[in-house]
């Protein structure tokens, strides 16, 4: 064993000065900062990814409460989320039917794994248009409910990655207004939300408070070093992601509630009427604009509905009978009008399909789910020119 | 170490190394004292401050101050009480440290200093008991073992008891069951993660160098300590100096203190060159790198008990075997890079604990280059006796005295085993540091006969025939370092994983068989 060597000699004092080395480090330390304000260039390094070359893209869209146990973090750099999912893996294959789906929580697939999610179980239905194209479903779906946030999604996605077909499935809980830019998704991405507002006339401030608009200290690499150790996280991760297939925490959960408060209130809403203006159909109407040509399907997703106490009040946690029954008509009188495909599966899954929220469906749920759809998109497939 | 309490450290030692390199020989000997003040005082608050909470009560505050006790009882036990030439240096110490744990104490009452601590430290009437007690205690043991050094050894055998109740679970589990029905606690929530004792791993080896040199007539007998004794100042820096408390090195003490005491005969010799500064600056930039940037990120990905078994193909299992392998080299080795960088800038040149021991050809050298400085511990106080006494028919009359039992080969495998199972028990006491060990114990042994069987072969023959092409032997040096850096890679699957079944399971995993 080697004898306690003491460290290296150095250079002698008459050659370096401390002090002198001190300030032109500083100085170095303040130009990259500088530079690197000035270039702002997050975008472009989002676009950067280690998904889709050395490690396969994520079946979702990154998303990660407890990123060390979910192999998964949340980002807000909509580059990277997007470069990091298989989507982004090149183009379209040929001979593919290529199905967005569109949504939240419940579709990104709340504590379901990869293979149980509704785009999973489509996909394995290994579906065949008239025209001989394999029906290949995208999980698109983010744990947000916020339609303006759906429509972020559907905008890039539609414009980026040649779909076929969109199913977007929605729910009463993201229609309030309120609901539309609470997300730090959305405040974090002014630019691109204020494009959304100005372009289809969403009825968003842009000059809302909660935007964020960095300063350009913020945007120093000082300022942005969250930023850029969450980006470098999400490509670590991109291994244990290849090695497990594990991508989202599933701890133990207290089961959605079925007996319910006797508390009629929609969020500040009281009976009996609910009005449109009550709710973003803005932003629905923008998001089928978003997807322009594209055959869609809009989809009224599965609720719970309890057997519980005040369930004659209440459907389950998020909705009041009266404000959901007049939602659902809304919705298909719009669709009606509007000429959409459009199902409502509101009552499709049994109460004991459901995990721990009125939304999140078992993985027996998200099958039954995606039997209903089947149809749905094999209709839409009748008129997307291949 | 967080990067808070790096950064304080940083600065404090950019502060301290620049003003004592700056200052002029008129008052270079203010700046040697007040460097050495920094140095007792900051490492003293370190004790304090870097220590983790843990939820028996008042324990995040007992736990350094037994640090700092013991080394006051262990410096009583190995000097002697202080006499008359060295009273007011002991004194000085003693009531300085004194006075920084009761002011840290005090703290208690002061809500916008409190505390340095984790939680509240205890009422002052306690600490001024606890206190007491150890300047008994010490006492004592000036008394007890001052004329009687092969008395230490008792002093060693205690040290070691602590040490393995804090490394075993069961025992820990035992003992913090027995400190919470001492604070009132339920007992019922007794748990081994406790005891987490701050640098109690690195503080009880030094101590015990230091007791067994004592013990065994080597303390000061050469070198800086046979001109001049130690000083109770001199080995609190020693045992407690904050770059190193936390990952070590275990220096020894005499080469410490002859950094210490570096320019001090004259008065006029540089104590720092601008070249210590630069070099220290260096070596904690690399090792902030090393473990924050680096080891940090292939944390995310590296073998734990969770991932052994999610990873679902053997390809992904060698990545994060080599993931773990790497980090732990870039973990361990950036904090002994910021020790030696924060070291470098009080003129203290802190030894080398890794030489680029992944690019080593064979064992034996990869364990002169990983974590060298315990390892060279255990050469000198373990294998080295022990290999020595076996030689020895007198020291060992109890080995058979079948040619078998004192053959160099089993010498040397007992010696390898024990050594390699006891730094394995050192870093826990479970059976997968056991197999750790072991698994080195036998890849020592392993190397040892063959470089002693080609040595051999290599006597015999021609000597042309033993010579190979120097491209075949660079083509030879590079297998040997992939070949060692597997075996060692793989030895981590023992030391990362909680249970043998585990680490048998990822066995299978990479070589196919699951």
């Amino acid at each position: 064993m080697a004898a306690n060597k003491p460290a290296e000699n150095v250079p002698s004092s008459a050659t370096i000065r401390p002090m002198r080395m001190l300030l032109k480090a500083l100085a170095l330390f303040i130009l990259v900062n500088l530079l690197f304000a000035a270039a702002d260039p997050l975008p472009w390094l989002g676009r950067l990814s280690a998904y889709n070359v050395i490690f396969p893209g994520r079946e979702r869209l990154p998303y990660g409460d407890h990123p060390e146990r979910a192999y998964n973090v949340s980002v807000l750099n909509l580059d990277a989320m997007f470069a990091s999912h298989e989507i982004a893996a090149g183009p379209k294959p040929p001979g593919e039917f290529r199905v967005l789906l569109i949504g939240d929580s419940s579709t990104w697939g709340w504590l379901l794994k990869p293979g149980d999610t509704l785009a999973s179980q489509i996909n394995r239905a290994n579906l065949k248009t008239a025209d001989g194209r394999t029906v290949r479903a995208y999980n698109l779906g983010y744990p947000i409910l916020s339609l303006a946030k759906d429509v972020l999604i559907i905008d890039r996605a539609a414009t980026e990655y040649q779909p076929d077909a969109v199913v977007w499935l929605v729910t009463l809980e993201s229609f309030p207004p309120d609901k539309q830019l609470f997300h730090p998704l959305l405040q974090n991405n002014p630019g691109p939300t204020r494009r959304l507002i100005e372009r289809y006339g969403l009825e968003i401030n842009p000059n809302d408070p909660r935007f964020v608009a960095p300063s350009f200290w913020d945007r120093t690499l000082i300022g942005r070093r969250r930023d850029l150790a969450d980006l470098l996280r999400l490509q670590i991760y991109g291994a244990m992601w290849a090695a497990t297939g594990i991508d989202q925490d599933y701890p133990s959960y207290e089961p959605a509630a079925i007996n319910l408060d006797a508390d009629p209130t929609f969020h500040t809403l009281k009976p009996p009427t609910l009005n449109q203006s009550d709710l973003a159909f803005d932003a629905l109407d923008a998001g089928v604009r978003a997807i322009g040509k594209t055959p869609f399907l809009i989809v009224n997703e599965p609720i719970l509905i309890s057997n519980g106490a005040n369930s004659d009040i209440r459907y389950d946690f998020f909705y009041p009978r009266w404000a959901y029954d007049q939602y659902r008509a809304f919705m298909t009188a719009r669709a009606a009008a509007g000429g959409w495909h459009y199902l409502d599966l509101w009552n499709l899954i049994p109460m004991d399909q459901f995990t721990n929220s009125a939304v999140h469906y078992t993985p027996a749920g998200a099958a039954l789910l995606a039997d209903h759809l089947k149809d749905g998109i094999l209709q839409l497939s009748k008129i997307s020119a291949p | 170490m967080n990067l808070t309490s790096l950064i304080v450290f940083v600065v404090i030692s950019l502060l301290v190394g620049l003003a004592t390199a700056w200052s002029n020989a008129r008052f270079r000997p203010v700046a040697l004292g007040a460097r050495n003040a920094v140095m007792l005082v900051g490492s003293v608050l370190a004790v304090y401050w870097l220590q983790s909470s843990t939820p028996v009560r008042g324990l995040d505050f007992w736990l350094p101050t037994a640090s700092l006790g013991l080394t006051v009882i262990v410096w009583v036990a190995v000097t002697g009480l202080p006499r008359a030439g060295n009273r007011r240096d002991t004194g000085i110490t003693l009531a300085v440290i004194a006075a920084v744990i009761v002011a840290i104490a005090l703290t208690r009452y002061v809500d916008p200093l409190c505390c340095l601590t984790p939680s509240r430290p205890p009422d002052i009437l306690a600490v001024l008991i606890g206190l007491a007690l150890i300047a008994a205690l010490a006492a004592g043991a000036g008394f007890l073992f001052g004329n009687r050094p092969a008395w230490l050894n008792w002093a060693i055998l205690l040290i070691l008891a602590v040490f393995v109740v804090l490394k075993t679970d069961a025992l820990s589990q035992a003992a913090s069951a027995l400190l919470r029905s001492l604070t009132g606690q339920d007992t019922a929530q007794a748990s081994a993660l406790d005891l987490r004792w701050l640098g109690f791993s690195y503080i009880a080896f030094r101590l015990m160098h230091v007791l067994r040199d004592r013990a065994t007539g080597r303390f000061a007998v050469s070198g800086p300590l046979a001109t001049k004794p130690l000083a109770l100042s001199e080995f609190f820096v020693y045992v407690v100096f904050f770059p190193a408390l936390t990952a070590g090195p275990i220096d020894r003490v005499e080469r410490f203190v002859k950094d210490m005491r570096a320019g001090n005969a004259t008065g006029t010799s540089p104590l720092l060159r601008s070249a210590d500064i630069i070099e220290g600056g260096r070596r904690i930039l690399l090792g902030v790198f090393k473990k924050f940037v680096v080891a940090d990120l292939l944390a995310l990905v590296a073998l734990n008990g969770v991932s052994a078994a999610q990873v679902n193909s053997a390809l992904w299992m060698w990545l994060l075997v080599y993931a773990y392998a790497l980090r732990i080299y870039f973990d361990f080795g950036g904090y002994t890079d910021i020790a030696i960088g924060l070291g470098r800038c009080f003129g203290i040149r802190l030894p080398e604990n890794f030489d680029q021991p992944y690019l080593k050809p064979n064992l034996t050298v990869f364990w002169n280059s990983w974590h060298i400085t315990l390892a060279q511990w255990f050469r000198a106080y373990f294998f080295n006796p022990v290999t020595r006494a076996l030689r020895s028919p007198k020291e060992t009359p109890w080995l058979p005295a079948a040619r078998f039992f004192r053959s160099p080969a089993f010498i040397i495998l007992f010696g390898q085993v024990g050594t390699m199972l006891l730094i394995g028990l050192w870093h826990g006491i479970t059976w997968n540091f056991v197999a750790w060990g072991a698994w080195h114990a036998f890849g020592l042994f392993a190397h040892n006969r063959w470089a002693d069987f080609m040595r051999r072969r290599n006597a015999a023959g021609d000597p042309e025939r033993a010579q190979v092409s120097p491209a075949l032997r660079r083509i030879m040096t590079a297998a040997s370092v992939l070949l060692t850096f597997h075996y060692v890679a793989l030895g981590w699957v023992w030391f990362a994983l909680p249970s043998l079944d585990l680490s048998l399971n990822v066995f299978r995993k990479l070589f196919g068989a699951m």
